[in-house]
């Protein structure tokens, strides 16, 4: 008998350890969404802010995110697909794949703020392309090549050996195989991966900090190589830098931001799912 | 022995190891054109490891080594481009591996990567292997369905008609019946003496009665030996060595 | 043909050129914060940087001793840990040994919107709900400590403990559960004394990843700690991190002054330490895996 209470103590332990974790992010959700819903409206999502933005929309720094994170896929995608096809299609079992696999791992536990450095040092200043767009773009793209590597990598290894071999029978090529039997179905893991990426790198701060965002810009950015404002930053700023902000407009571009990133996440997470269900090998 | 310009396919001391197993020990043996070779011997005896050296797929497993030479038509595989080998020697495995394409674009796959892009000719192609699978009848008329909706029977003779396709001049046959009803098997063993008139025909077997069905010769190997090779009707009749005897009056294997 | 075989050999130099790309980003990210940093240890020995108490970086003469912010980043992480280990554990195994199919994909797919929330939300929500709190429950002048970011940063960690734990769990062979349970042990002694004993190497590389997170988590701390570069004394007063000094200095630096050197030394300083944790995260979640 003892033992049975044992393990109900127990278990009750763990279950209120999960509660712990998870309800909080029910909390954050409902706060802001209570807070903040008042605030957004057409105006708030599509107007410059104004009178030193304590009024007014918040439509450059939405803007602003969009480019940012548009850029970053842009250079990433292709680069972390290419680079999980030679790590599961091409690499041997050597002293350099080791390498390429521990480089990737170590890229992911970079801290953002230290990417930040490495885009202001390499990108602002030695490239030469200022604190832009294209600047904040790559030094997210580079942040977010491991997540987009881990999931093509993942989505790559899950297609059955047999379509290869099959497809090498055929008289295929190494690369018309790669084209045609593996990557067709590696592509719903492949995408869930970039919109994961894309969720990172619209929520990151620091990455741009000092490589594009601006605290305030009258207008809207004209090419690649203007600041911008951008949502995550914006809202450090009217949480902080600035006093006197109302209440509604922090809750409500807390709000924007939560929203674009977890409707991004739900979507991977879904697809995910979905994926998984209709596989048929 | 064999004529030399009958010979189509010709090995010549093989060794094959994959890491430290030895797979195949110091092969040698002739095939003829337009037969159908049948080849025996109970499980891990090397029997797949010799077809996949035949078309290099072999090529594909990182562990693997050969020595020894493995000629068609009189010249050396390893010195051919392995994509214009494979399209030589094609291969039908023990399990259908049908893509997760339609039945269309899986026949159509290896042509299409032969550079074939015009659809009229791609449908002709298609419809004649098809024909010669002995499958036109049972799928004309849902051509772009998923292959993987087929019957297991069914499955295994779009592989036939899939490795038709692309103009083979030997078709390898890993245990094809394996996983085949009777009637199924019948099938294919009948497609099996069709295309032997067009084809060179390797067919790996564990089943003894397929091989004296419908093998021309058949070899028997046991654990990456050779021990004997013979016309199917002396082979079966009056083996010359001990062992093939016991396997193929079933004391073991 | 020939000119398929042409694009074919493009494309596969391009694929082997991507391979090395994470190569080449790890060491131009380590190369550029030396090219910018390192200038600081001419000027300064390694040791007076590390271990020096005062960090007054616009004074005159200016002092670069980074002891508080290091003082700052381990009572941050320390309370981090100390909240998020056992919890992330402790639901981990929840989640991977007890809940029912159904709630283990939704509880899982929670967590991991948890670790999708962007840091500067989780500091927002932060400053607005838990800085007041610990203000008035302890009687303070200001809610901005170390404290509170270690309450904040643990749910930061959590999600990253959770999920490498709950997969580590879940990777124990099912016949050590069996012959647990064969041998009369309760669900709970099997899951205690068995599972979780056999995952240790994973809950290790779990709980390396989570405080390799937690110190390179910037934004959430800034907002919640005060940023007082002063030696901590207790967890609630003001601290300052590591990374919040790099974020919330570098705008007022001058480009190749001292303090902007400074700054990235700090991120040697980060780059070497996570470089460390992560490869030794690595090393035992490979454990795991054989």
């Amino acid at each position: 008998m003892k033992v049975q209470l044992q393990q109900k103590i127990a278990f009750s332990v763990l279950f209120f350890c999960t509660l712990l974790v998870v309800v909080p992010v029910l909390l954050i959700l409902v706060i802001i969404s209570i807070k903040g819903f008042s605030a957004i409206d057409l105006g708030f999502l599509t107007e410059m802010p104004t009178s030193g933005m304590t009024a007014g929309g918040i439509f450059p720094a939405i803007l602003g995110t969009l480019y940012l994170v548009f850029g970053a896929i842009l250079f990433a995608v292709p680069l972390g697909v290419l680079s999980a096809i030679y790590l599961v299609e091409y690499s041997k079992d050597n002293v350099l794949s080791r390498l390429v696999r521990l480089a990737i791992v170590n890229l992911a536990g970079v801290p953002s703020v230290v990417y930040g450095l490495f885009g202001l040092g390499i990108f602002v200043l030695f490239l030469g392309f200022g604190a832009s767009i294209l600047s904040g773009s790559l030094t997210l793209g580079i942040m977010i090549l491991p997540v987009i590597i881990t999931a093509s990598r993942e989505a790559l290894e899950s297609v059955p050996r047999s379509f290869r071999i099959v497809s090498f029978s055929l008289g295929a090529s190494k690369w018309q195989t790669i084209r045609h039997s593996v990557l067709p179905h590696a592509l719903p893991g492949i995408l869930t991966g970039t919109i994961l990426g894309l969720g990172r790198a619209a929520g990151e701060t620091a990455p741009i900090l000092f490589t594009v965002a601006a605290f305030y810009l009258p207008r809207l950015p004209q090419s690649v190589f203007d600041q911008t404002m951008a949502l995550p930053y914006h809202l450090y700023v009217i949480s902080t830098q600035v006093p006197g902000i109302p209440e509604n407009i922090r809750y409500g571009t807390a709000l924007v931001l939560l929203l674009l990133v977890l409707l991004l996440n739900l979507a991977a997470i879904i697809l995910r799912y979905r994926f998984r269900k209709r596989k048929k090998w | 022995m064999v004529e030399p310009d009958n010979t189509k396919l010709s090995i010549r001391d093989l060794t094959i190891r994959f890491g430290n197993a030895t797979a195949l020990n110091k092969f040698s043996l002739d095939i003829r054109r337009n037969e159908i070779f049948t080849i025996i011997g109970p499980a891990n005896s090397g029997k797949s490891s010799l077809l996949q050296s035949l078309n290099r797929l072999n090529d594909l497993n990182p562990v693997y080594q050969k020595s020894g030479t493995v000629l068609i038509d009189g010249q050396d595989v390893d010195k051919i481009d392995a994509e214009s080998l494979r399209k030589r020697v094609g291969i039908v495995f023990a399990l259908p591996f049908p893509l997760p394409l339609s039945i269309f674009d899986n026949i159509a796959y290896g042509p299409r990567m032969h550079g074939i892009r015009n659809k009229k000719k791609l449908s002709e192609i298609v419809e004649k292997g098809l024909r010669d699978a002995y499958l036109w009848d049972e799928v004309k008329d849902r051509l772009q369905t998923p292959a993987m909706n087929l019957s297991g029977g069914q499955q295994q003779r779009l592989c036939i008609a899939r490795i038709l396709a692309v103009d083979p001049e030997v078709i390898m046959f890993d245990e094809p019946t394996s996983g085949l009803d009777p009637i199924s098997t019948a099938r294919v063993e009948e497609t099996l003496r069709v295309l032997k008139q067009r084809y060179t025909i390797i067919l790996v077997t564990n089943n003894v009665a397929q091989a004296a069905r419908v093998g021309d010769r058949t070899a028997f190997l046991l654990m990456g030996e050779l021990i004997e090779v013979d016309e199917t009707k002396h082979l079966f009749t009056s083996p010359k060595d001990k062992r093939t005897d016991d396997y193929i009056t079933g004391k073991f294997g | 043909m020939r000119f398929r075989k042409a694009k074919e050999f493009v494309i596969e130099r391009l694929i082997y050129l991507s391979g090395f790309m994470s190569i080449v980003f790890v060491v131009l990210i380590f190369a550029f914060l030396l090219k910018e940093g390192l200038s600081m240890f001419w000027r300064v020995p390694i040791s007076d940087f590390l271990f020096a108490r005062n960090w007054y970086p616009i004074s005159d003469p200016p002092q670069f001793g980074i002891l508080p912010l290091i003082l700052g980043s381990i009572f941050v992480t320390a309370g981090a840990g100390v909240i998020s280990i056992p919890i992330g554990i402790g639901s981990a195994l929840f989640i991977a040994e007890i809940a029912p199919r159904r709630t283990k994909e939704v509880l899982k797919a929670g967590i991991e919107l948890l670790a999708a929330i962007p840091s500067v939300v989780i500091g927002f929500i932060g400053m607005v709900t838990l800085v007041p709190l610990i203000k008035n429950l302890f009687d303070l002048s200001t809610g901005l400590t170390a404290l509170t970011g270690s309450i904040t940063l643990a749910f930061m960690a959590m999600p990253t403990i959770v999920s490498i734990a709950e997969d580590a769990i879940t990777a124990v062979p099912r016949q050590y559960r069996e012959a647990a349970v064969a041998m009369g042990a309760t669900k709970w002694q099997t899951t205690w004394r068995i599972v979780a004993y056999a995952a240790r190497p994973g809950m290790v590389a779990a709980i390396m990843l989570g405080i390799g997170r937690v110190i390179g988590e910037t934004m959430a701390v800034m907002m919640v700690t005060g940023n007082a570069a002063l030696i901590p004394h207790s967890m609630l007063q003001p601290v300052r991190t590591l990374t919040a000094t790099i974020a919330a200095e570098m705008g007022e630096t001058v480009q190749g002054g001292e303090h902007y050197a400074a700054l990235f030394a700090i991120g040697i300083v980060l780059f070497i330490v996570t470089f460390l944790i992560n490869g030794v995260a690595d090393v035992y979640l490979h454990k795991t895996k054989k």
